[in-house]
């Protein structure tokens, strides 16, 4: 191909990428600032921060839904932190025969199609009067969120050299002490990046959500689901761009959290 | 703080495979003594078993007496050199080396002054708060030492810690550590592969192989008076002739086989020798090259043919054929390809083992 031709062919194919990934979400900005907006114009004839207004309402639903959100999100990262990193730790260290089975069984809530999954634990939390309760809806962030915790902190145990530990040992600390001052130290930017992955897995997560918590635990996702079958694109816009910020920052934490030799113990 | 160490007939398995096969050794307060042996022979086993990170299958290890084979790595009062340096990346190197003084519960003042006075003494000053990673190899190394030696252990244990330092940094740096274990007095318990370290820096050898003793002793005894082919072997007497002898009075006398001339030696044999095959092993460095023709007296005389030359340098490396063998031997004069010589073996650089006992 011809340099001459080469510019213009990356430029349209630029200006496609971006147009594919921007596109919508400009669509998005200007549905939020939209106060009116009817078929065929091109663009709202009436614009302003109404909708905002009404989001942020000290009162408005859309504020308790996203603190609800969050509050659902954090309890779900410390349920799985909480089964990942002892977990993660007897994966890594443990000589387990059934090492691959176990993680494969982690994978199990995933590979199914969700909804059959959701619906059959929505009947299993009704005997346990869990449907629509805030725990029933971490415990099913949490099963989905399991794989990604597990998978992680076991690939960041294993990616510590065993006699870091042992000089610590060797040094006269025990057991105990030895994995709060070295393992889990060493091993705190992979949590870290797990613990990002899980919170906003929680925080996206629309069909546990719907199936085991609502009505009565109407997260934002749900309102957001709401609000646009409802018609109200306005405010289901300016949900869906709340929920793009801590998606969008923590995905850059990640980056730097997630150093490509722990990845590669995943493998192992 | 230094202490005897008495391991007692230790045996340790990896998995269904028994690594140590009843392994003693008394070693005295203050005593540097090298692990020596091929890989797979065991040796970081018995130092992993030492430290308590293995545990031992049966046997006793006493520390001045009291015996910790059944206690856990952070009770047994030693401290460890890695070969790795196992140094913590997410300290710096002040913290490292006074991880241990703060397990000990030392206020931090006097953990200071203690981690300021071993950074001096391994000539670390003012690397205190640098992170580990930001080390070379060499500073790496006396970190991890430093981190050894600030518990001022009753055993020092070091596995390989040498090995990943360049051929310069090493030699400066075994002397260090011996100098220092020395004027500290600590016992201590060094596995290396490499002969010349072991040789250089312990007090006391211990060969080992198979996952056992093969012989103990001072370096000058291993060198001089190997007590089995398969020391004399590692010790780098290497070339290996098989003979026919009979032992007469306080001499043997050889047969003439197939590479070597008959002789007469000045020397017994090995204890309880009366006549039959023997298995000789000499240096390189040890033999001579002498004119085809030539013959000497209490020397063994093995005739051949120079089928490679190298100059390592000093003196020449010369590859013999004699018969079907080939004999690596030393010469300072330089000789061409395919010169008819004969090697000299003097009587006295013969380690001889009858032939069958290993």
């Amino acid at each position: 191909m011809s340099a001459a031709l080469r510019w213009p062919l990356r430029a349209v194919l630029l200006g496609l990428a971006v147009f594919v990934i921007f596109g919508p979400l400009a669509n998005l900005l200007i549905w939020s600032v939209a106060e009116a907006w009817f078929w065929p114009n091109k663009l709202p004839s009436q614009w302003g921060f109404r909708f905002w207004e009404v989001v942020f309402r000290p009162t408005g639903r859309a504020m308790e839904s996203l603190w609800l959100s969050v509050w659902i999100a954090l309890l779900t990262t410390a349920a799985s932190l909480a089964l990942s990193i002892p977990a993660g730790y007897a994966l890594a260290r443990g000589r387990l025969p059934w090492r691959p089975v176990v993680l494969l069984l982690f994978l199990m809530p995933q590979a199914f199609p969700s909804l059959p999954v959701y619906i059959n634990i929505a009947q299993i939390f009704f005997a346990f009067d869990l449907n629509g309760t805030v725990p029933g809806v971490v415990l099913v962030h949490t099963v989905h969120g399991l794989v990604y915790s597990v998978w992680i902190a076991t690939a960041a145990f294993a990616a510590i050299e065993p006699e870091l530990e042992q000089a610590a040992r060797n040094m006269g600390a025990g057991a105990p002490r030895t994995f709060f001052e070295v393992t889990l130290p060493l091993a705190a930017p992979g949590l870290v990046a797990s613990a990002i992955f899980v919170f906003l897995e929680s925080l996206d997560e629309f069909t546990g959500s719907f199936f085991v918590g609502a009505p009565e635990v109407r997260t934002l996702p749900l309102l957001l689901y709401n609000a646009a079958a409802g018609g109200n694109i306005q405010i289901a816009s300016i949900s869906a761009l709340i929920l793009l910020v801590p998606s969008v920052a923590f995905m850059l934490l990640v980056e730097r959290f997630l150093k490509g030799e722990v990845m590669a113990k995943l493998g192992r | 703080m230094s202490a005897r160490l008495e391991i007692d007939r230790i045996e340790t398995s990896y998995g269904a495979t028994r690594v140590l096969k009843g392994v003693s050794l008394d070693v005295a307060p203050g005593e540097f003594v090298a692990l020596l042996g091929s890989s797979g022979c065991g040796k970081t086993t018995l130092l992993r078993t030492i430290a308590g990170f293995l545990s031992a299958d049966a046997g006793e290890i006493r520390v001045g007496g009291r015996d910790i084979s059944g206690e856990p790595p952070d009770r047994r009062g030693m401290a460890m050199v890695f070969q790795s340096y196992a140094l913590w990346p997410h300290m710096t190197v002040a913290q490292n080396v006074g991880y241990g003084l703060r397990l000990k519960k030392w206020d931090r003042a006097r953990i200071d002054a203690r981690v300021n006075e071993i950074l001096a003494m391994l000539k670390l000053d003012g690397f205190g708060h640098r992170n580990v990673t930001q080390l070379s190899g060499g500073q790496r190394q006396r970190v991890a030492l430093g981190r050894a030696l600030a518990v001022e252990p009753q055993v020092l244990l070091l596995d390989e810690p040498l090995s990943n330092l360049d051929a310069r940094i090493r030699e400066d740096v075994r002397h260090e550590i011996k100098a220092l274990q020395k004027s500290l007095g600590i016992t201590a318990i060094h596995v290396t592969h490499d002969r010349e370290e072991a040789m250089v820096m312990a007090d006391r050898i211990v060969i080992l192989d198979a996952g056992q003793i093969a012989q103990v002793g001072p370096p000058e005894t291993i060198y001089n008076a190997p007590n089995s082919p398969f020391v004399a072997a590692f010790m780098g007497a290497t070339n290996v002739v098989r003979i026919e002898a009979e032992r007469s009075g306080e001499a043997i006398v050889v047969a003439p086989g197939a590479g070597n001339r008959p002789a007469r030696l000045a020397r017994p044999g090995p204890q309880g020798f009366a006549r039959g095959k023997l298995v000789a092993h000499f240096r390189s460095e040890a033999a001579e090259l002498a004119d085809a023709g030539a013959d000497f007296a209490d020397s063994l005389m093995l005739p051949g043919r120079i089928v490679q030359a190298a100059y390592p340098g000093g003196v020449w490396r010369y590859s013999v054929a004699v018969g079907e063998s080939q004999f690596l031997v030393d010469a300072p004069e330089k000789r061409a390809l395919g010169d008819a010589v004969a090697v000299r073996v003097p009587a006295d650089a013969l380690h001889l083992y009858q032939a069958g006992a290993s």
